[in-house]
C-alpha cells in the first residue's frame, strides 16, 4: 500500500530522516513509535508531501508520490491528521467535516449529508452544530478523524491521534479506529502511547534520531534492547534486562 | 560610456539620503524583531515628529539639531502610549489585526494633520541650509553630510543600548522567548512599549536630521514608510545590520535610478525590489531573523 | 429566513428607490452606498471569506476605470464593451498579483504589504505613460445617453450599480453555498488542514482573487462613467484601498451583508460628517481611520457580529446556546 524507499531529509544540522524505507501492508494497523524529537512527525510531512525528501522515494499504492503537494496525494487516497488538532474554528462541526467530504462530493448538499453520516460513524452526531472551536480535546480528535474519513481515503495516518486524552478516552476511541480498519482503510500511526500501539496495531516500526532501529511486532519490539535504550537513555536495557530475568 | 562626474556625485548624495532611511528603519525593524508588528503608522509618525522639529523651528526659534534633546523624547512617550494604549490591544490573535490598526492610526494622523497645516509644503530656514562640503570631489549639502553622520552614531547608539543595558537584555529575551521572558518577571506590555518607542524615537532623531534639508507636509510619510518596509525586508525582518545596509543600497538605487530612468520611474525600482524581494527572499538578502 | 430569500427581498426593496425618491440627492446617496457596497464586497470575497487581506485593491479598481476611460478616448470603444474589457482586464491583473505571491506562499501581512507595492507600481505607471494623461488625468468626452453609458438621469446609472451589486452579492452567496467557499474559508481557518484533506490552495486562492479582481474592476468601471475623469491618484491611489477593506470591516468580514451594512454606514457617517465639521480636507478620511481603528479594537467581528450577539439574546439563540452546553457536558 504505501512504500518509503530510502527516504532522507536534513534541517540545517539536524538529520530528521536519514534513509528510511518499509512497507506499510495494506488493510491493516501499523504504527510507528519512537521517543520525543525521533522525527515520526517529520516522516509523516515527508510521505504526505507538507516537505520534500532530500532523497529517496515514497510509493503509494503503486504510483510514485514524492513531490507532489499534499492536495494532490490527499486526492490519491492518503490523508493525514495533525498532532495538534487544527479544526476551522468559527465553523460547525458539520462544515468541518463536509471540507472533507467535498474531496470527492461536488455538490454542497451532498457533502453535507455526507458530513452528518460521518459524524455519527465517530460519534459526533449529538454536536453538529457546535463551533469546532468549542469542543474538547477529545471532540476534536474525533474532529480530525471524522474530517480525514469524509475524504474516503485508502490510508489515513494518524499523528498521535490519543495524546491528550485520558485512560477512559482512548478507551472510547480504540475502538472506533478499529472500526475504520474494518470498513476497508489501511491505517499507519504515530503514537506516544505505548499501551495503545501495543493492543492496536499489529506491526510496528521504531524510529531514533530519524533512524529505523526496530521492526516487528510490537511485543516484541519493546523488549528489543536497542528500542529502550532509545526511549530511556543508555545502561537501561541492561537494568531493565536484568530485572525481567529476575522475574523469571 | 556613463559619465563618472555625474554619476559619484549621485552616488555619495544617494548614500546620504541611503542613511536617513536606514534610520527610519531602523526603528520599523526593532519593532517588527521585537513585538513581530508591522506598523503601519511609521510614516505618519515621521511626519509628525517633521511637524515638531517644523514648530519648534517657526514658533520657538529652535534649530532643528537643539531639537534632538527635545522631539526624540516626545516621540518615545507617543510610541509608548500608542503601543499601550491603542495597539497593543488590537490582535485578537490575528497579525493583521495589527497591521489593519496600524493602517488606522496612519490615516487619521495624516489627514488630521491635512486639517490642520493644510497640503502645503514647509521648510525650516537655518543658515547652513546652503554649505555644502567637498567630498571625493563632489560638493555635497553640509546639512545631508550631519545628516549621515548623525544616522551612523544612531544606530551605534541603538545598538549598545540594545547589547549593553538592561533594557536591551530584556527587549532581546523577550524578542526570543516571550512565554518564557514572562515567567522569569519581565514585565512583557512595559517592554513592548518601551521597544515600540525606542523605535517611534529613532523616527524623532531622523526628523530632527531630516528636516533641514528636506520638507514637511501632511503625505510625506508616504514616501518614506514603502521604503522603509523595502528596506526592513531587503536587509532581513529585524536585523540591525540588515536596515542599515539595506538603507544605504535603496539610496543609491534611488539616486541612480532617478539618474538613468527619471524621478517617478526611479521609485517603481524601488517597489519591485520590494515585491521581488518578498516573494523570493523572504527572510531577506542577509538571511537570518534576530 | 434564508440569506437567499433576504438578498432577494433586500435587493428588491433597494429597487423601488428610483421610483420612490425624487430627489437627486438622495438618489445619489444610494448609488454611492451600492457603489461601496460593490468595492467592499468585492474584498470581501477575497479577505472575509478567504482571508486573504488586501491593502491594494485600487490596483483593480484603477484598471477598471482607466481600461473604460483609454479604450473610449483612445480607440472609441463604446463604454458597454470597456465594461466588460475593464472586468475582465482587473481580474486579469487580480490573477497576476495573486499568482505572484500565492504561488511563492505568501501569506497575512506580507501579502497586504505586496498588494499595496502592486498598487503603487501601478499609479506610479499611470502617472507616466501617455495614454492615460499621465499626471493630468484623464477626461472621457461628455456624450450623454444610455448608449454611451451616460445616463441623463440617474435612474440609469442607478440601475448599473444596482445591477453590478447584486451580481456581486449573489457571487457571496454562492460562496457561502458551495464546493469552492467551503474551501476557500477552510484554506482561511487553516491552509495547512485543508490542504491535507485534498484543498489545493493555491487554485482557490487564485480563483478568489481574480472574481475580487473583476468586481472591484466594475466598481472602477462605473466610477469612470459616473464621473468622467480620473487621475493617478483617484484610480490607484491609497484612499480606494482603504475604502474597500473599511465596508466590510465595520460591517462585518465573511458574512454576506457585512458590505452593504458597512457601505451604509460609512455613508451615514461621511453625510453626517459634512453635516458637522464642513468639507475641509481630510477631515472624512480621518473619521474614517478612527471607524478603521475602533472597529478592529472593540468590534472585529463589525456590525453583522454585533447584529448576531443582539439576536443571541433572544429566545431560540438561548435555545441553541442550552443545547450546545448540554452537548459539552454529556
Amino acid at each position: 500500500m504505501l512504500e518509503l524507499r530510502g527516504l532522507s531529509k536534513r534541517f540545517g544540522g539536524v538529520q530528521a530522516a536519514r534513509d528510511v524505507s518499509f512497507t506499510v501492508p495494506a488493510g491493516r494497523i501499523s504504527s510507528l513509535i519512537g521517543p520525543n524529537g525521533a522525527g515520526k512527525t517529520t516522516l509523516f510531512a515527508l510521505i504526505t508531501g507538507f516537505h520534500r525528501p532530500d532523497a529517496g522515494s515514497v510509493v503509494f499504492d503503486g504510483a510514485p508520490i514524492d513531490g507532489l503537494p499534499p492536495e494532490a496525494i490527499a486526492r490519491r487516497g492518503m490523508v493525514r491528521t495533525f498532532q495538534i488538532v487544527q479544526p476551522f474554528a468559527g465553523q460547525t462541526v458539520r462544515d468541518n467535516i463536509a471540507v472533507g467530504a467535498h474531496l470527492r462530493i461536488r455538490s454542497r448538499r451532498a457533502a453535507l449529508a455526507k458530513a452528518e453520516e460521518v459524524a455519527a460513524a465517530v460519534g459526533l452526531d449529538d454536536r453538529l452544530d457546535m463551533d469546532a472551536a468549542a469542543l474538547t480535546v477529545a471532540g476534536r480528535k474525533r474532529l480530525e478523524v471524522a474530517r480525514a474519513l469524509a475524504t474516503e481515503p485508502k490510508l489515513i495516518l494518524f499523528d498521535e491521534v490519543l495524546a491528550g486524552l485520558n485512560p477512559s478516552e482512548i478507551r472510547d476511541v480504540l475502538p472506533l479506529i478499529r472500526a475504520i480498519r474494518d470498513r476497508g482503510v489501511t491505517i499507519f500511526l504515530i503514537e506516544h502511547v505505548m499501551q495503545a500501539v501495543m493492543s492496536l496495531s499489529e506491526h510496528t516500526w521504531v524510529l531514533n534520531q530519524g533512524e529505523l532501529i526496530a521492526e516487528g511486532a510490537p511485543q516484541e519490539v519493546v523488549r528489543d534492547p536497542h528500542v529502550i535504550e532509545a526511549y530511556l537513555g543508555k545502561g537501561m536495557a541492561a537494568r531493565v534486562g536484568g530485572r525481567e530475568q529476575a522475574h523469571a | 560610456m556613463v559619465n563618472l562626474d555625474i554619476v559619484l556625485p549621485s552616488v555619495l548624495n544617494g548614500l546620504t539620503t541611503g542613511a536617513l532611511y536606514a534610520l527610519v528603519a531602523l526603528g520599523l525593524t526593532l519593532i517588527y524583531g521585537v513585538l513581530h508588528i508591522i506598523n503601519f503608522a511609521h510614516g505618519a509618525l515621521l511626519m509628525v515628529g517633521l511637524y515638531g522639529v517644523y514648530g519648534l523651528n517657526a514658533f520657538a526659534g529652535v534649530d532643528p539639531y537643539v531639537a534632538l534633546l527635545i522631539v526624540p523624547p516626545a516621540m518615545f512617550a507617543i510610541g509608548y502610549a500608542l503601543q499601550r494604549g491603542i495597539i497593543g490591544k488590537a490582535s485578537h490573535g490575528r497579525d493583521e489585526n495589527i497591521l489593519l490598526v496600524t493602517l488606522g492610526l496612519s490615516i487619521v494622523i495624516e489627514n488630521l494633520a491635512l486639517y490642520f497645516f493644510r497640503s502645503d509644503t514647509r521648510i525650516v530656514d537655518t543658515p547652513y541650509s546652503f554649505s555644502t562640503v567637498e567630498v571625493l570631489g563632489a560638493f555635497l549639502p553640509l546639512t545631508k553630510v550631519i545628516a549621515f553622520a548623525g544616522a551612523l552614531l544612531t544606530a551605534a547608539l541603538m545598538w549598545l543600548i540594545m547589547t549593553r543595558t538592561d533594557l536591551g537584555r530584556a527587549i532581546r529575551a523577550l524578542a526570543k522567548e516571550r512565554k518564557g521572558a514572562a515567567l522569569v518577571g519581565i514585565d512583557t506590555d512595559h517592554i513592548f512599549a518601551m521597544s515600540f518607542g525606542l523605535g517611534i524615537a529613532c523616527l524623532g532623531i531622523a526628523a530632527c536630521l531630516l528636516m533641514p534639508s528636506y520638507y514637511v507636509s501632511p503625505q510625506v510619510g508616504h514616501g518614506f514608510v514603502l521604503i522603509a518596509f523595502t528596506i526592513v525586508v531587503l536587509g532581513g525582518m529585524g536585523s540591525f545590520t540588515g536596515a542599515l545596509i539595506g538603507g544605504l543600497i535603496i539610496g543609491v538605487v534611488e539616486a541612480l535610478g532617478g539618474l538613468f530612468l527619471g524621478e517617478s520611474l526611479g521609485q517603481i525600482g524601488i517597489f519591485l525590489i520590494f515585491i521581488l524581494v518578498l516573494i523570493f527572499r523572504p527572510t531577506g538578502l542577509l538571511g537570518h531573523r534576530v | 429566513m434564508r440569506p437567499l430569500v433576504v438578498l432577494a427581498v433586500t435587493f428588491a426593496l433597494i429597487g423601488l428607490a428610483p421610483f420612490a425618491i425624487a430627489s437627486d440627492y438622495w438618489l445619489n446617496l444610494v448609488i454611492m452606498t451600492l457603489y461601496a457596497a460593490l468595492l467592499g464586497q468585492a474584498w470581501n470575497i477575497l479577505g472575509g471569506y478567504g482571508g486573504q487581506f488586501s491593502f491594494g485593491h485600487a490596483a483593480f479598481f484603477g484598471t477598471g476605470a482607466y481600461a473604460v476611460a483609454v479604450l473610449q478616448v483612445e480607440l472609441g470603444l463604446n463604454p458597454w464593451l470597456g465594461l466588460a474589457a475593464g472586468g475582465l482586464l482587473a481580474a486579469g491583473v487580480g490573477a497576476f498579483v495573486g499568482f505572484c505571491t500565492f504561488r511563492y506562499g505568501l501569506r497575512g501581512s506580507y501579502f497586504a504589504l505586496v498588494t499595496l507595492a502592486f498598487a503603487e507600481v501601478l499609479r506610479i505607471l499611470s502617472n507616466s505613460v501617455w495614454f492615460t494623461g499621465a499626471g493630468v488625468g484623464i477626461l472621457i468626452p461628455l456624450e450623454r445617453g444610455a448608449a454611451s453609458f451616460q445616463f441623463v438621469d440617474k435612474a440609469g446609472f442607478f440601475w448599473v450599480i444596482w445591477g453590478m451589486a447584486l451580481a456581486a452579492f449573489a457571487t457571496a452567496w454562492w460562496i457561502g453555498h458551495s464546493r469552492f467557499g467551503a474551501q476557500l474559508m477552510a484554506v482561511r481557518d487553516n491552509e495547512d488542514a485543508a490542504r491535507a484533506l485534498g484543498v489545493d490552495a493555491f487554485r482557490v486562492k487564485m480563483a478568489a482573487i481574480t472574481l475580487s479582481g473583476f468586481f472591484s474592476g466594475l466598481a472602477g468601471v462605473f466610477y469612470a462613467q459616473y464621473f468622467l475623469y480620473l487621475d493617478p491618484y483617484i484610480a490607484y491611489g491609497p484612499a480606494i484601498s482603504v475604502e474597500s477593506l473599511l465596508v466590510p470591516i465595520i460591517g462585518g468580514m465573511g458574512t454576506i451583508f457585512g458590505p452593504l451594512l458597512g457601505a451604509a454606514a460609512l455613508q451615514a457617517v461621511a453625510e453626517l460628517t459634512k453635516e458637522v465639521v464642513g468639507e475641509a480636507p481630510g477631515i472624512s478620511l480621518a473619521v474614517y481611520g478612527t471607524l478603521l481603528v475602533v472597529m478592529v479594537l472593540f468590534m472585529p467581528r463589525g456590525l453583522a457580529g454585533l447584529g448576531a450577539r443582539i439576536a443571541g439574546l433572544g429566545p431560540r439563540a438561548r435555545r441553541r446556546r442550552a443545547a450546545r452546553l448540554e452537548a459539552r457536558n454529556a
